[in-house]
């Protein structure tokens, strides 16, 4: 493993592997598209707008899984001091960013018709919005510096902070009263180990009609449903990896650059 | 230990001896306190309604404010340095500053809070919750800003960007001191929240001196 550790070695087989998955992503993130605004039944209470769920589902997988692998890239770096620990968590903060604000954008124009509102302060929506302030502490801190490369281990310092946020943000809704509803996927599982609450939901602050949506929701997916979700996780999480390489080829160049300038500016003049 | 102490008894001796900034972040607090009225018009339902949240708020940007001062003087005049060449544990070393920081921040903002719980309107049976959870809570603001005030040492903008690293983390500690008072003002058990509220502390006392000084060695050498 610490062979591809190299920058230089693994961009050789990044740059290798980058064209087959674009080429794997496009037709799965195609397919997801169709079986989900087309051939995938609407929601006996949602209706339509239950097709929010997949762009929402993998937005909100992916924005977790940038965090991890920017925390897993960050632990790398601090621990082997691997430089292409730094780049691959510098290059998945962006992108995990954008998937959070594209999970909270999209939760909340679901929550619109679904709960009644666009925005409640439950646990996970909180925990989620938590995580986006994460990332943005992380891409402030990192570039807060007037040599780039200082802000390396402070960065990776807090990429490993943030973490505790993860697990919270996964099981808050099986620990806490939530508006929103219990994991899509994995539901039987970890309702099995915590526990499925009751679908308790605080009704001192919510209209009945909320809290009686809210209780009817969770549980298994049909498989006419779970097909375009899958697709569209697999598509998406493709998506992630070729902007992930795309990035990190920046980052490397940045990086190449920087130290040819350093090396420039150290030449005496005119020698 | 000899280290931790010395480290210890010279922060507070510091702290004592410039304590015009230790009066600036009080004066903060109360000023910032005062404001609320003005804001949301000065109904005693509304005041007590909002003043757990309020104090609370204004207690975490108070120490947040107070920050700076846990190792921006030291870098500057190179005793962080010292410090962390010396035989002590660098870990040791933050621990000492975050319990001076505390001793000498999150302490007196206990001891303030009632007179702003009495401008608030903050109803009688709201007081010991209020003050017993700022105590289990603000050791903790004080160790995780000790992560975020090291991290940015040596930073463009540390003061701000210090704001922007450490309030999402203060973000669970502000919603279990706050609910503990909430939940006694609606005759409700606050033990679940004091639970959250000391496993939060329990965490923080170990793991935040062990980031903090790992980037506090990082700003001494950079």
């Amino acid at each position: 493993m610490h062979r591809f550790a190299n920058p230089g070695q693994f961009m050789r087989v990044a740059d290798k592997v980058l064209p087959w998955i674009v080429a794997l992503c496009l037709p799965l993130i195609a397919a997801g598209l169709y079986f989900g605004l087309y051939a995938s039944p609407p929601d006996f209470q949602q209706g339509e707008t239950v097709r929010i769920m997949y762009i929402h589902v993998p937005t909100a997988f992916l924005a977790q899984g940038a965090y991890v692998v920017m925390a897993l890239g960050s632990a790398s770096f601090l621990i082997w001091k691997h430089p292409l620990g730094d780049l691959i968590a510098r290059s998945a903060a962006p992108i995990g960013c954008v998937f959070c604000i594209i999970c909270l954008v999209t939760g909340s124009l679901w929550g619109r018709p679904t709960w009644g509102t666009y925005w409640v302060w439950d646990a996970r929506l909180t925990s989620m919005l938590i995580l986006l302030f994460l990332y943005f502490g992380y891409l402030a801190l990192a570039n807060a510096f007037d040599d780039p490369a200082r802000g390396d281990k402070p960065a990776a310092i807090l990429a490993l902070v943030g973490v505790v946020n993860i697990p919270l943000i996964k099981f808050s809704v099986y620990f806490f009263n939530t508006l929103h509803q219990k994991s899509t996927l994995a539901g039987d599982l970890f309702g099995a180990v915590f526990g499925e609450p009751e679908a308790a939901v605080q009704a001192e602050n919510l209209p009945a009609d909320l809290a009686a949506a809210a209780a009817q929701q969770g549980g298994d997916l049909p498989p006419e449903m779970l097909l375009p979700l899958m697709l569209m996780l697999a598509g998406f999480t493709l998506a992630f990896l070729a902007l992930l390489i795309l990035r990190l080829r920046g980052e490397f160049a940045s990086v190449r650059l920087r130290s040819l300038r350093a090396g420039f500016r150290a030449e005496p003049r005119g020698a | 230990m000899m280290g931790f102490r010395a480290v210890l008894l010279r922060d507070l001796r510091l702290a004592i001896r410039q304590s015009a900034d230790l009066a600036l972040v009080l004066g903060f607090f109360v000023i910032a306190a005062s404001l609320f009225p003005f804001g949301v018009g000065p109904s005693p339902d509304t005041l007590a309604r909002i003043a757990p949240g309020v104090i609370w708020v204004l207690a975490l940007l108070s120490v947040m404010l107070s920050l700076d001062r846990l190792f921006q003087q030291d870098l500057a005049d190179g005793s962080l340095e010292q410090m962390a060449l010396s035989p002590t544990p660098l870990s040791l070393v933050v621990l000492a500053k975050c319990l001076a920081h505390w001793l000498t921040t999150g302490l007196p903002l206990i001891a303030i809070a009632p007179v702003i719980g009495i401008l608030l309107n903050l109803p009688a049976e709201g007081y010991a919750v209020l003050l017993a959870g700022l105590a289990l809570g603000t050791p903790s603001l004080s160790l995780i800003g000790a992560v975020g005030a090291a991290l940015s040492l040596g930073a463009r903008r540390a003061g701000l960007l210090i704001a922007l690293l450490v309030l999402p983390l203060y973000i669970p500690i502000l919603i279990f001191g706050v609910t503990a008072v909430d939940a006694v003002l609606t005759s409700v058990q606050p033990t679940a929240h004091f639970l959250y509220l000391a496993a939060i502390l329990m965490a923080a006392i170990p793991l935040a001196p062990l980031a903090a000084a790992a980037a506090v060695r990082h700003g001494v050498e950079g």
